[in-house]
């Protein structure tokens, strides 16, 4: 194993350890949004409830709030486009080494 | 930056600074709705011009620089993955999610960055109420363009300090991050000062809820972009020698 990939093992340990820590940490929490979070501090700071004046464009075409499940469909959308990039391009790279190299080496025995 | 385009960039700063009038404002993560109007506008004005560089910055890296679109690509695939997590924070008990943005910003700049930003907060405010049309100028402003500036720019000075490239690009990712959520305090709180302290009482209100959450995510975001990196520069040198991100010292 390469000095890089070892790197890499560790930084990806760490992130899962951080994210995943909290769960234990923190039995029973909420865990809920903090951009909701953010919206509760304005009605704590303003003293009263505030009222949007704008509701999102989707909420007001299907009259009501998304339900939860087709919300995180939508979250899996978001991440399913951005991960298939980033591997198909990923990909790309990682063969057109091992070509390059192969053409390196290729033509050195020919000298 | 050709002249062109300088002066479009110029003028689209003018007209930011003097207009009140504007199309419709987009942004990030303040919630549809929770802003006043004018702060709506004033905040998508402010994000013409960087968008206006970003579009150019972008253009010209295409034109001189072909085969780096492979790069840009994958950034903002980058932001998409990133932004569409939603994770746990020890802190506060809370979920939030990173921004991504730090990765493009060290790459192709933090003016590029502001255009890929606004696609996936267009797609968030759209499809998820996440965010929302109207704050979309204010949001775009902390996460496109506020974040990836200080990113870039903590990156170049840790560079010039001659500091570990790897440290460097932890904490500019991180606190580019970090920033951005700040940022998204100050909007709040210069539109919802409270009533005994003012803008500054309630702007360490929201910090109070956004920064705590934000900590963990800010290094959990800046182990990924180191890791990222690793990746890039094992398989992707000759792109990255192209943007002059790395080179110089080999």
């Amino acid at each position: 194993m390469t000095k890089n990939t070892k790197t890499v093992l560790v930084l990806i340990l760490a992130v899962v350890l951080i994210a995943a820590v909290p769960l234990f940490a923190l039995r029973g929490a909420q865990f809920g949004g903090s951009d909701d979070a953010g919206s509760v501090m304005v009605k704590e700071i303003t003293g009263g409830e505030y009222e949007p004046w704008f509701t999102p464009v989707l909420e007001s075409a299907i009259g009501g709030e998304l339900p939860g499940e087709v919300e995180s469909l939508f979250f899996c959308i978001q991440t399913g486009i951005g991960v298939g990039i980033i591997a198909f391009c990923m990909g790309r790279l990682v063969e057109r080494k091992k070509w390059m190299k192969k053409e390196a080496d290729g033509h050195d025995s020919n000298r | 930056m050709k002249k062109t385009e300088k002066r479009t960039v110029a003028l689209a700063a003018v007209f930011a600074l003097t207009f009140g009038i504007a199309p419709a404002a987009n942004a990030m993560h303040i919630m549809e709705g929770y802003l006043p109007v004018q702060y709506c506008v004033i905040w998508g004005i402010l994000c013409i011009p960087f968008l206006a560089a970003g579009f150019f910055s972008i253009r010209r890296t295409m034109n001189e620089h072909r085969k780096t679109v492979i790069l840009l690509a994958m950034s903002g695939a980058f932001i998409f993955v990133i932004s569409s997590l939603k994770i746990p924070s020890v802190i506060s008990g809370s979920c939030s999610h990173m921004t991504g943005t730090g990765l493009g910003a060290l790459l192709f700049g933090p003016a590029a960055v502001s255009v890929l930003g606004i696609i996936v907060l267009l797609f968030q405010a759209m499809l998820l109420a996440h965010g929302g049309l109207t704050t979309l100028g204010a949001n775009t402003f902390s996460m496109a363009i506020a974040g990836p500036f200080v990113s870039y720019g903590v990156f170049w000075l840790l560079k010039k300090c001659h500091v570990n490239r790897r440290v460097g690009i932890f904490l500019a990712a991180a606190l580019g991050d970090l920033f951005t959520y700040c940022v998204t305090s100050f909007q709040l709180a210069i539109c919802y000062p409270s009533e005994a302290g003012g803008i500054g009482a309630s702007l360490i209100k929201f910090l109070g809820v956004f920064a705590p959450t934000q900590i963990p995510l800010a290094v959990i975001e800046g182990l990924i972009t180191v890791a990222v990196m690793i990746g890039l520069e094992a398989y992707a040198s000759p792109e990255l020698k192209e943007l002059r991100f790395i080179g110089e010292e080999k």
